[in-house]
């Protein structure tokens, strides 16, 4: 097991990605966040805090769920949908940054793409990550990352929250443990 | 969970399960409803040796509405009707690649019974068996009890329901019971002796012959339909004294507390246990457990058919 990212780690790559999306984006104005749940909920509930102290506005923010548009669903027990809170400035016409923790197959971002279609027709999509851990199956790119993570398929990338896990990590850990 | 049989072999998880499914399911919805791509491939048969509009239609637009391909057929204008026995209907419905078989017949047990044998592998969902059961209809129940009273999620706990009329020929009444009980909430059967079955001291509730001694302490209230069709007796002298006794009239409604539920699971008989005015007040929530339903059975249809198949003693 080795952290890849503490505390301070994660805390300084949110606050470079919230102002990356500010520059792109040239403000907050037509921005909206969303998160995938649920880990990436909790990061864009964070980059909305963040935004909120450079800009001074709020950031409408919501999340994305995505289990009713993955095509891994036969493949898997059944999984429980999560919710889905679109902020109430809807999302027609914006800015739309997607908020995840791991970027790794990219079919969770295919996933959402779809799920955001039914919402509605933003102007453009973003793809903001804490980690990019490589393997990708679609070509899907994350216009924001945390950090890059080369790694191997034998190991898995655990990403700790506050939130829901007590702290704020990145592990990296070799799957066959003895 | 394989199937959807009856309340009673079902886990308090299970139940709760579903209705957390139902309600992150109706805010996607949140009015529009879009058909999502869950259940693309996948094909529900429904099938109905015994009438129904509500329960039909909503598993059908439940199904449609997860991309699901829907047959309906009904016992008229099928081999049911020609005396196909439900093997036989079964193993067709095994031939043409039914994932899940929506059942709603006359005979008790007639879910159970598809289940248990191993003439097709697809999930069954009891629609209503006989005067056994009739899960969906309790879920939606909860559901929209939950949504109203409820803190949104979580169970039933402290809230009081009363069943009100022809529990011997209820399976609503049956799964209700069950269901409520099993989320934490107190419920009360009123009906006239007649109208109750044997062994009903053994249910998870109290009884009531006297409806106006409970009408001003419960949460919501379920009127039931008075099932003339299942009737080979008489259980009561006339329609007017059973309405008096046990009818909900506009009068009646007075003693209810402000922010009780007024509930029927139709179809009604209007001027026999509701009167019009009660159906159609404002704090009749009787179309609304229509459209609940429908959020419900994508419910279940999701929690059967999304994830991969359960190979518990399946073919």
């Amino acid at each position: 097991m080795n952290v890849v990212l503490s505390a301070e780690d994660i805390s300084r790559a949110l606050t470079r990605i919230s102002h990356e999306i500010l520059e792109r984006n040239h403000g907050s104005s037509n921005l909206v966040l969303l998160g995938i749940p649920t880990r990436g909920a909790h990061l864009a509930l964070r980059v909305a805090e963040i935004m909120a102290n450079i800009e001074g506005t709020t950031i409408p923010c919501g999340t994305l769920d995505i289990t009713l548009h993955r095509d891994d669903l036969r493949l898997r027990p059944p999984r429980s949908i999560m919710p889905t809170l679109i902020p109430q400035s809807g999302i027609e016409g914006k800015d739309v940054v997607l908020i995840d923790d791991v970027l790794f197959s990219g079919r969770t971002i295919r996933s959402a793409l779809d799920a955001l279609g039914e919402v509605g027709r933003p102007k453009t999509v973003q793809l903001a990550v804490l980690v990019d851990r490589g393997h990708r199956e679609l070509p899907i790119k994350a216009d924001f990352v945390g950090k890059n993570l080369p790694s191997s398929l034998d190991q898995s990338i655990r990403v700790s929250l506050t939130e829901i896990d007590g702290r704020d990590e990145v592990v990296i850990e070799n799957r066959r443990q003895s | 969970m394989k199937h959807l049989l009856s309340i009673e072999d079902m886990n308090v998880q299970d139940a709760i399960g579903i209705l957390d499914t139902a309600t992150e399911l109706s805010r996607i919805n949140d009015g529009q409803m879009k058909k999502l791509p869950t259940l693309r491939g996948r094909t529900v048969v429904n099938l109905f040796a015994e009438d129904s509009t509500r329960t039909r239609i909503s598993f059908e637009a439940a199904a449609k509405r997860l991309s699901a391909d829907v047959i309906n057929f009904s016992a008229k204008g099928s081999s049911i009707s020609k005396g196909e026995s439900l093997k036989d209907t079964a193993m067709t419905l095994q031939a043409i690649g039914a994932d899940a078989v929506v059942i709603r017949h006359s005979a008790s047990g007639a879910a159970q019974r598809l289940a248990d044998n191993q003439w097709m592998s697809g999930a069954v969902i009891n629609a209503g068996d006989g005067t056994h059961e009739h899960p969906s209809q309790a879920l939606l129940d909860a559901f929209t009890i939950r949504k109203h009273l409820g803190k949104g999620s979580g169970d039933l706990q402290g809230l009081h329901v009363a069943i009100v009329g022809d529990i011997l020929h209820s399976r609503v009444a049956r799964s209700n019971v069950l269901l409520l009980a099993l989320l934490g909430a107190k419920v009360t059967l009123v009906a006239p002796p007649t109208l109750l079955p044997i062994g009903i001291d053994k249910w998870p509730c109290t009884v009531s012959y006297d409806f106006d001694s409970v009408l001003p302490y419960v949460d919501a209230v379920m009127m039931l339909r008075v099932q003339q069709e299942r009737m080979t007796e008489l259980f009561f002298p006339n329609a007017r004294e059973y309405s008096r006794y046990y009818g909900l009239n506009s009068e009646r409604m007075k003693s209810l507390k402000p922010a009780s539920l007024i509930m029927h699971p139709g179809p009604m008989n209007r001027g026999l246990e509701i009167s019009a005015e009660v159906a159609d007040s404002a704090r009749s929530v009787i179309t609304e457990q229509v459209s609940n339903g429908v959020t419900v059975r994508m419910a279940i249809l999701y929690v059967l058919l999304a994830g991969a198949p359960l190979d518990v003693g399946s073919i």
